[in-house]
């Protein structure tokens, strides 16, 4: 096989999904960890070590959950396109009659990856500015700051588990 | 009443409850 037939439309579809995958392990793997790991272990720290995860574990995470929900969203929306599908999942599959339950499937499972999204860039991280000190705010507003961060996380901890049905049972449909 | 999402547990058994609301809303667009 020659190169140039390797690099065809379907190998851009494969290498798109490919990407997407990973950006989306290092989003939702960083979500997890922040869920399952860090914050249910944050209480049984002694108060001296605690410093350490806010100072250098948190900001590190933080960029590469941020970054990974960024680079996810982009490679989701162009792997569509090329799938063809991507009115089709933007409409939930109400576009076609009759309606194509693959669409309806991917298509919430696209929403609810949006709304998380948008959650992480829009809710998460200017609340975790304030809470790790990158904005300057009073004591009250940052511990307010760091509530709204946690909620909002654990929210999107619960959508990650419809969003990845939809993601995975397209073939199922 | 306390905040369903202050507990991991019910966080993760509310996002299998939504599932199950997800897959009855895409039988009900595909049928």
């Amino acid at each position: 096989m020659e190169w140039g037939e390797l690099v065809t439309h379907a190998w851009w579809t494969f290498a798109f999904r490919w990407f997407h995958v990973i950006a989306g392990i290092m989003w939702i793997g960083h979500l997890w960890y922040f869920n399952f790991t860090q914050t249910p272990t944050m209480p049984k720290i002694p108060q001296e070590l605690r410093p350490g995860v806010a100072r250098y574990i948190l900001p590190e995470a933080l960029w590469w959950f941020r970054w990974g929900a960024m680079l996810t969203i982009i490679t989701g929306l162009i792997l569509a396109w090329l799938e063809s599908k991507l009115i089709g999942v933007i409409s939930i599959g109400l576009n076609t009659t009759p309606h194509i339950a693959s669409n309806a499937s991917l298509g919430i499972g696209m929403w609810l990856g949006a709304i998380m999204w948008a959650n992480v860039w829009f809710i998460i991280w200017p609340n975790q500015k304030k809470n790790m000190g990158l904005v300057q705010v009073t004591p009250e507003q940052r511990t307010r700051a760091a509530r709204i961060a946690g909620l909002a996380s654990r929210v999107n901890t619960m959508l990650s588990i419809p969003m990845l049905y939809g993601m995975t049972s397209v073939h199922f449909y | 009443m306390k905040n369903p999402m202050d507990s991991l547990t019910q966080t993760v058994v509310l996002g299998f409850v939504l599932t199950v609301i997800m897959v009855l809303v895409i039988h009900a667009i595909a049928a």
